[in-house]
């Protein structure tokens, strides 16, 4: 288990070294620059703001300039804010976003399973339709509608709703609730699937034959199994609901790190274009490497150490 | 020693033509997908989505010609102009026919999501499978790889494609932005295929099959791969929406199709501004057949999934 | 079951640890809460600023989601009364030498920056040089070089002891400029010249990035400032007229999507908002609802044609272009907000040499006549050998934005329709769309300008042949020499007959189309008055009052 983990930590390393050298290619071949705007901007101002921020260089200096960096846990600053440092940006941003994402991944975690279980064991009944009714519904309305819907149907007539913003738990219902749908939809629909593959396995039939409650079975046997693929896509799913969404983020006014992933780019802001891009693979691959110990852990079948194989 | 044995012939009788078929089994055999049919058109609800999508298909190309009016086609003096006889979805802020763009953005979206979801389907079980049957140490690489792919900014990606691929000129656009779409989007598809495959691989169907010699393509093809259609479909099904509204979200921001041209997500989208001054309709509209879609897809996809697995057969 | 569920919380604890710290904090220090009057609730105005600001120290700044904040907590050697005149703001009078460039200003008494300090003259000595420090490497430290020896020292070829700044004493300020400049007085009040207190920046470099440690000598003190959620100010009660002050405070939250914002307009969570979604302007103003104010704005929508792609290079084509495009129905039926079409690239607002408006000496210089515009079009296909067909080959480039978007897809439908022609649309991303007009990779392009000053010439040297935002790529010895001749002389006469002749020959080679002139509309609840709205400024809160009773 510890040379697992081990080697699971130097994969890590290499992964992100990777999506460094990718990303910093990719974001150094668009075009555009954090400095141009229509403006009448002189070319020695601009030149000048290049050498500042050291990208007169060549690019294979910033880049070992960059890594240096990394290594030491600095993600450089900003070139759009003068008061803000990448770090300082993340550190503000991320609680915002994961507290919503959190709440979101709660909310979807604890509807999304029962709903699918219960609209398997009902299958082509009426709770079987209603489930995946619901769940369709979650996944047929894109999130820049859901959150435009929510703020003019719900926070304009609930009295103690506010309409955006950020400040107290009020402001973080509505966003986790948009942000819940989808995720919420995912889970119930794969669960039902796989609940009912479950329901027709043999284990199944000879638990039933033995007589034991049919709540036994679903709980001990069923639905244990029936949540391994679920607990494969968590990883993907909690890693983007706890960096947060730019579309919900903006309609909802909320100052967390999902707008920095949109902003960042449209803005050509190098630094923290791959300050967020390494935070979100640093928080995928820790949930990705969770989601593989809880397969193992929860799948006896699977084992990850040498001696299993 | 020869046992004697004496039957007079009176003992038997001829038998009848129509016994003769007694010992056979009476139920027609039935090969797998005549059968996944017989059972996918018992699903009234399956049904009812694949009815859709056909009808959707079918007006996605019929419905622009309907009412005589240009997906393009603008009138200053009937700018938002609610749902009437003429105009049966309204018109929006440049005075253009709803329903023949309603009509004209449901093809872009057909389209979009279905190639998408295709292309997923395609990498993402191709490389989720060969990742689970491997060595440990190339799945381990495998993955590492997806993961990095996954983590990289897909907008960048998008932008640097359309850049690179924006000399190509307007009509290879929808392309481009496919293929960009699809470039990391495959990623969650691959590892729910590796992780379904890991599960199945250790089961005991495979363990038996393999002790009689059976070769891992021949396990991978004839028992992981249908075993895991089931839970791959629902993921079909739920990649088409998603594609749909990763071009939605494109176009939000300002890399989608290029406008006049539309789909069901940037017709939503440039409905939003109706909402607030009263033109609901704008947004309602587009997205009842943005939703419409997606539950056909998703009803289809329940459907299939049962009609697929043999386990569930009655 | 179990073992799966203890699994998954586990997972969520992990992250419920990562964020105990991040339970939402309580909101700023509001304004109000300083402010001695415990019976009456204080009078904090809430309104909205679109995005986070880069920095603010004005000397930073680089843009309206910074000027607004600026513009209420800081104040120049000029500032603008409730009519949008210059007025004398911190300083008091000035005199200008007969050489036309010396210009001394006399500090007004009684001037504190908000930590009681006493504004000087040599605070603006050193904030003018410090925004000209080639270290500092300001963005708009380029609306400094209208000193002497600015650009030099801005570039590196100069030392800072010879720019033309210098305090003569605590209270007399000696401005030297490179060359007349007749709108310099105005410039003084714009953001990049406003002071900041030389001791608190000497001892502090960090001073502007919190709340607690920003000194302004304006109206307005900050005194909260939450990244990308809400900035406060209350107002500064050592401003020298803090009596005209009758807000207590501005809260300004930070939210970048446009129907929200309105939504908490409506909702009654902002007294004031600026910018409006285009639809809802439309509504309002077909409604006659007076919460609805167009502002005025001096600013320029046009579309850039490419004259170095053929057969853009033509001119009888541009013109074509331009007459069978109908402004009219685009501010009418598409922009909505009360934009007035354009008759040339400098906008209504600015006077001329008899403090007339200068538009009308220069004349409608751009209309839309189909027939006439058909009739060149066929003659530019003749002269360039290219036909209507080749058109679809071309596209017009713009940036994301709805507003763009209408209008692009308008104008394309109304050439569809006049000349035959299916110019293709082509949406980028913003950076994508600077990159590739510098390129020159591009045949027709949206662009649009907002004057930095109330001057013609801040539109007409857009023009010049090497200007850096002639994306049009004009090239005209005859204009650039109008323009040059122009800029060196604080001669009224010669300079508005000199800018009317080059924005007529620019018009006449249609090296841009222009579309329209834009507004700036705003929303205020009837209990708000006294705002204003300077011409190319974000209304002004100073002098604005609300009353309570109705809120």
């Amino acid at each position: 288990m510890k040379k697992y983990l081990l080697k699971r930590l130097v994969m890590a390393v290499v992964t992100i070294w990777a999506i460094i050298t990718i990303t910093f290619l990719l974001m150094h071949s668009v075009p555009g620059n954090p400095f141009r705007a229509e403006n009448k901007m002189p070319k020695v101002v601009y030149e000048n703001l290049l050498k500042k921020y050291g990208l007169d260089r060549p690019l294979s200096e910033q880049y070992f300039i960059y890594l240096g960096k990394i290594v030491r846990g600095d993600f450089g600053d900003s070139m759009k804010s003068r008061v803000e440092t990448v770090n300082d940006m993340i550190e503000r941003g991320f609680p915002v976003s994961a507290h919503i994402g959190l709440q979101a991944l709660i909310i979807a975690l604890c509807f999304g399973p029962a709903l699918g279980a219960v609209a398997a064991l009902n299958q082509n009944k009426w709770p079987d339709y209603f489930s995946m009714i619901l769940a369709i519904l979650g996944i047929s309305v894109p999130s820049f509608i859901m959150g435009t819907v929510f703020i003019q149907f719900i926070a304009r007539n609930v009295s103690w709703l506010p309409i955006g913003g950020w400040g107290e738990f009020r402001h973080s219902l509505l966003p986790s609730l948009a942000l819940a749908f989808l995720p919420m939809a995912q889970i119930a629909r794969l669960m039902r699937s796989s609940m009912l593959e479950v329901l027709n396995q043999d284990y199944i039939k000879t638990a039933k034959s033995k007589g034991i409650s049919k709540a036994t079975v679903v709980l001990r046997h069923a639905v244990r199994n029936a949540i391994l693929p679920v607990v494969s896509i968590l990883g993907t799913v909690a890693s983007n609901l706890l960096v947060g969404s730019f579309v919900i983020e903006k309609i909802f006014g909320i100052p967390g790190l999902g707008m920095f992933f949109v902003m960042s780019i449209s803005n050509r802001d190098y630094p923290l274009i791959m300050g967020t891009t390494i935070f979100y693979a640093i928080v995928l691959i820790t949930l990705l490497l969770l989601v593989d110990l809880a397969y193992m852990m929860i799948d006896p079948r699977i084992k990850l150490t040498k001696e299993g194989r | 020693m020869k046992a004697e044995y004496n039957f007079s012939p009176d003992l038997f009788t001829v038998a009848a033509k129509e016994d003769r078929n007694k010992e056979k089994i009476h139920r027609p055999s039935i090969r797998y997908w005549p059968d996944v049919w017989r059972r996918l058109k018992m699903n009234h609800l399956a049904m009812t989505g694949l009815g859709l999508i056909i009808l959707f298909s079918i007006l996605a190309f019929v419905g622009t010609e309907i009412n005589g009016f240009k997906y393009f086609e603008q009138n200053y003096e009937l700018i938002n102009v609610h749902p009437d006889s003429v105009h049966w979805f309204g018109t929006d802020e440049l005075g253009r026919d709803l329903f023949t763009r309603v009509w004209y953005g449901t093809r872009y979206s057909l389209f979009i999501g279905v190639m998408a979801a295709f292309i997923d389907f395609a990498i993402g079980v191709l490389y989720g499978g060969i990742a689970g049957v491997t060595s440990r140490r190339i799945d381990s690489v495998m993955m590492r790889i997806a993961e990095v792919i996954y983590s990289i900014p897909y907008l960048l990606v998008v932008i640097l494609i359309s850049v690179v691929f924006s000399s190509a000129g307007q009509g290879s656009s929808l392309f481009v932005m496919i293929f960009a779409m699809t470039l990391t989007s495959w990623v969650p598809m691959a590892i729910l295929v590796r992780g379904q495959v890991l599960q199945l691989k250790e089961s005991e169907y495979a363990l038996a099959s393999e002790s009689l010699g059976a070769d891992k393509s021949w396990i991978l093809r004839k028992h992981i791969i249908p075993n895991t259609l089931g839970p791959i479909l629902v993921n079909v099904t739920l990649s088409i929406p998603r594609a749909i509204f990763a071009e939605a979200t494109l176009s939000f921001l300002g890399l989608g199709i290029q406008a006049p041209r539309s789909s069901l997500g940037a017709l939503a989208n440039d409905g939003l501004a109706g909402l607030p001054v009263g033109n609901a309709y704008q947004i309602l509209i587009p997205a009842i057949f943005i939703s419409l879609t997606m539950f056909a897809f998703n009803v289809l996809g329940d459907g299939l999934r049962d009609a697929l697995d043999p386990r569930l057969r009655k | 079951m179990k073992k799966s569920l203890v699994l998954v919380l586990a997972m969520l604890m992990i992250f419920s640890i990562a964020l105990s710290a991040c339970a939402p904090k309580a909101p700023a220090e509001t304004p109000g809460g300083e402010t001695p009057a415990p019976t009456a609730e204080p009078k904090i105005l809430r309104t909205n600023n679109m995005s986070e600001p880069g920095s603010l120290d004005p000397a930073l700044a680089q843009g309206t989601h910074e000027s607004w904040v600026l513009d209420h907590c800081f104040e120049g050697l000029m500032a603008r009364d409730p009519s949008g005149k210059s007025v004398p703001g911190m300083a008091k009078e000035y005199t200008l030498a007969d050489d036309d460039v010396t210009y001394t200003f006399t500090l007004r008494d009684g001037i504190t920056w908000s930590n009681g300090d006493p504004v000087t003259a040599h605070d603006f000595e050193y904030s003018w040089k410090r925004a000209l420090d080639p270290d500092l490497a300001a963005d708009y430290a380029f609306q400094l070089y209208y000193l002497k020896g600015g650009e030099a020292y801005n570039t590196g070829a100069g030392s800072v002891d010879d720019v033309g700044v210098k305090a003569i004493d605590d209270k007399t300020l000696e401005v030297v400029l490179a060359s007349p400049t007749a709108y310099f007085l105005e410039l003084t009040s714009f953001y990049t010249y406003y002071p900041v207190n030389k001791k608190v920046v000497e001892a502090n470099p960090d001073w502007a990035k919190d709340a607690s440690t920003h000194v302004s000598n304006g109206p307005f003190r900050l005194t909260g400032w939450e990244h990308n959620a809400t900035i406060t100010m209350a107002k500064n009660e050592t401003y020298y007229d803090k009596d005209a002050i009758k807000l207590d405070g501005i809260e300004l939250s930070i939210l970048a999507d446009e129907n929200t914002a309105w939504q908490k307009y409506e909702g009654g969570e902002f007294d004031f908002l600026t910018p409006l979604p285009q639809a809802v302007v439309a509504q309002l103003k077909a409604n006659g609802n007076p919460e609805l104010v167009i502002g005025g704005e001096v600013g320029t929508y046009y579309y850039n044609l490419n004259s170095k792609v053929k057969p853009f290079d033509n001119v009888k084509i541009r013109k074509a272009l331009s007459l069978t495009l109908d402004t009219q129905t685009i501010c009418d039926k598409i922009a909505q907000g009360g934009q007035i079409p354009a008759e040339g690239v400098v906008p209504f607002g600015m006077t001329d040499e008899n403090g007339g408006e200068y538009r009308n000496g220069a004349g409608k210089l751009a209309e839309y006549n189909v027939e006439e515009g058909k009739k060149l079009f066929a003659e530019g296909l003749a002269e360039t050998g290219f036909k209507a067909e080749d058109f679809s080959k071309f596209s017009i480039l713009y940036n994301t934005s709805e507003a763009h978007k209408k209008i692009a897809q308008a104008a394309q439908e109304m050439w569809r329709n006049n000349l035959g022609i299916e110019i293709q649309l082509e949406n980028v991303d913003f950076q994508v769309k600077l990159d590739r007009e510098k390129a020159g990779d591009y045949q027709i392009s949206r662009a649009g300008w907002i004057g930095d000053y109330i001057d013609p010439m801040t539109f007409i040297d857009l023009w010049v042949s090497d200007g850096a935002f002639n994306d049009a790529k004009y090239n005209n010895p005859e204009y650039d020499r109008l323009v040059k001749e122009a800029k060196n002389t604080t001669d009224q006469k010669i300079r508005m007959e000199n800018m009317r002749k080059a924005e007529q020959m620019l018009m006449a080679d249609m090296a841009v189309v222009p579309v329209y002139f834009y507004t700036q509309p705003y929303a205020q609840k009837p209990y708000v008055t006294g705002v204003f709205k300077p011409l190319n400024r974000y209304p002004i809160f100073t002098y604005a009052d609300m009353d309570m009773s109705q809120r």
